[in-house]
């Protein structure tokens, strides 16, 4: 009897509330699901991207109550109760262009565009802790992302641009 | 990509984690920051029946200062000790550590002692705790233990962690200001694992002769290794480059015949630890206060 009441507290299936880029979403989901599968397949935000699926590329890139994190390295119901952004939440209500969006577009800070969704979420959560980065800076922030296309140089000049634009409107990143 | 079928639970208590693990221990993994595990579990190298994941537990968070040893509780990050003023201030060569960890995506997630846990030995935590001869606790139903670095990690990816039990804690011996300290490693990607890493700690006299030395390595053996040899026959020297030469061809012989891989052969990795051995010392004796 006590053994059983035990297991019935492990589960193969949660229901988990997580705000997706100002929406809340109250879903029952497989525990095994990754977050990344979770936003791809369930919400259908296919802007985060899975390109290894252990940790190295950078692709899936979200910001998890403000933070930068590995999509595919966590599962959805570990999300649970928590704030997320994703690349679909980076945009204006308008579709115009987030100042990050916006200079890696002006200085063709991507080629395929495969790595972008989470190089800009890793830039975002760069430029919220440094508003000022260095080259250096810059480079050693984003070396959990890799890009096949670039070579990076048009990356590192946007983000430039970004930090730019943005300390000159004073707007903090938000 | 998915992990295999398991049930997963999430307590908010210690108590009700131990006696959950007291149960399924020999069919669980204790999940905390998932850096490590969930990619196994994703290319399906693990399969346990049973996910404990302790990130709720808020009582394991905590990062305090003791008599002796910084105390950081099983579901610290690492980033929260990368940029916590207090670790900065009273264990510098910790941050400095920590930042070689990975990539900052992966510290805001990843915890102190899911990486001691984990015993990877390419790993930078278990490199430094044996250097300092640190200490875990490990919890169970039954009570708690007290296990010195040299002898929790006893092989690859191995430790002496029971089934039952939880490393709910993980201490970094203080080092005191007059020494000196320093950590470098090698590694072809930034973020990548290294293939061989070193911490040392020296300490001098009066007259300025060596009166302390610890070094310990990453990446040379199959756990991380301290090498006491080096150690003595620094005591008494003054760190001079015929003292550093002879470190660093002591340490050559330490490098395990098996450690040869696709990212390096034995050889190399050999100089690679000979100068990584010169480096660290040379950084150290540099940075002690005499």
């Amino acid at each position: 009897m006590q053994e059983q009441e035990d297991t019935s507290m492990f589960s193969e299936e949660n229901l988990i509330s997580v705000t997706v880029n100002g929406h809340l979403y109250e879903q029952h989901v497989p525990v095994r699901i990754l977050l990344s599968d979770f936003l791809r397949h369930e919400l259908h935000l296919t802007g985060t991207h899975v390109g290894c699926e252990h940790g190295v590329c950078g692709c899936c890139t979200v910001l998890l109550n403000g933070e930068a994190v590995r999509s595919c390295l966590m599962l959805a119901v570990q999300a649970d109760g928590m704030v997320l952004t994703t690349i679909e939440g980076m945009a204006g209500t308008n579709s115009e262009l987030h100042p990050i969006q916006q200079a890696f577009q002006e200085k063709h800070g991507l080629q395929c565009g495969f790595c972008t969704p989470g190089i800009i979420m890793s830039v975002h959560a760069m430029l919220h802790e440094n508003a000022s980065p260095s080259e250096e800076e810059i480079r050693h922030e984003l070396s959990g992302n890799l890009c096949r296309c670039t070579g990076y140089q048009n990356i590192v000049e946007a983000v430039k641009l970004a930090a730019e634009r943005l300390r000159e409107s004073h707007t903090e990143v938000k | 990509m998915k992990p295999p079928r398991f049930r997963y639970c999430a307590p908010d208590m210690l108590d009700e984690a131990l006696s959950l693990l007291d149960k399924y221990g020999e069919d669980a993994k204790v999940l905390a920051g998932g850096q490590s595990l969930i990619p196994l579990l994703n290319m399906r190298l693990a399969g346990p029946a049973y996910l404990l994941d302790i990130n709720h537990i808020s009582e394991l968070n905590y990062i305090e200062t003791e008599d002796g040893y910084l105390a950081v509780g099983a579901t610290v990050r690492q980033r929260q000790v990368e940029r916590s003023p207090l670790v900065k201030e009273q264990h510098p060569l910790l941050v400095e550590v920590v930042q070689h960890i990975g990539h900052m995506q992966i510290r805001n997630r990843g915890t102190i002692a899911g990486s001691i846990a984990h015993a990877d030995p390419a790993a930078e935590l278990p490199a430094l705790l044996t250097c300092l001869n640190g200490e875990v606790v490990a919890q169970s139903v039954h009570g708690e233990r007290i296990i010195k670095a040299d002898e929790f990690f006893t092989g690859y990816l191995s430790t002496a962690l029971n089934p039952g039990e939880i490393l709910t804690e993980v201490r970094f011996p203080w080092i005191t200001p007059q020494s000196g300290w320093a950590f470098a490693e090698f590694a072809r990607r930034s973020g990548d694992y290294a293939l061989v890493g070193a911490a040392a700690v020296v300490t001098s006299s009066l007259d300025d002769h060596c009166i302390s030395a610890h070094i310990a390595y990453l990446g040379i053996a199959g756990l991380p290794l301290r090498v006491r040899e080096i150690e003595n026959m620094l005591i008494e020297t003054t760190f001079d480059e015929k003292v550093l030469d002879e470190a660093s061809e002591l340490a050559r012989t330490f490098v395990s015949e098996d450690m040869e891989d696709v990212h390096a052969t034995v050889d190399y990795r050999r100089a690679l630890t000979a100068e990584i051995t010169r480096r660290v010392l040379r950084m150290a004796w540099a940075r002690r206060e005499h």
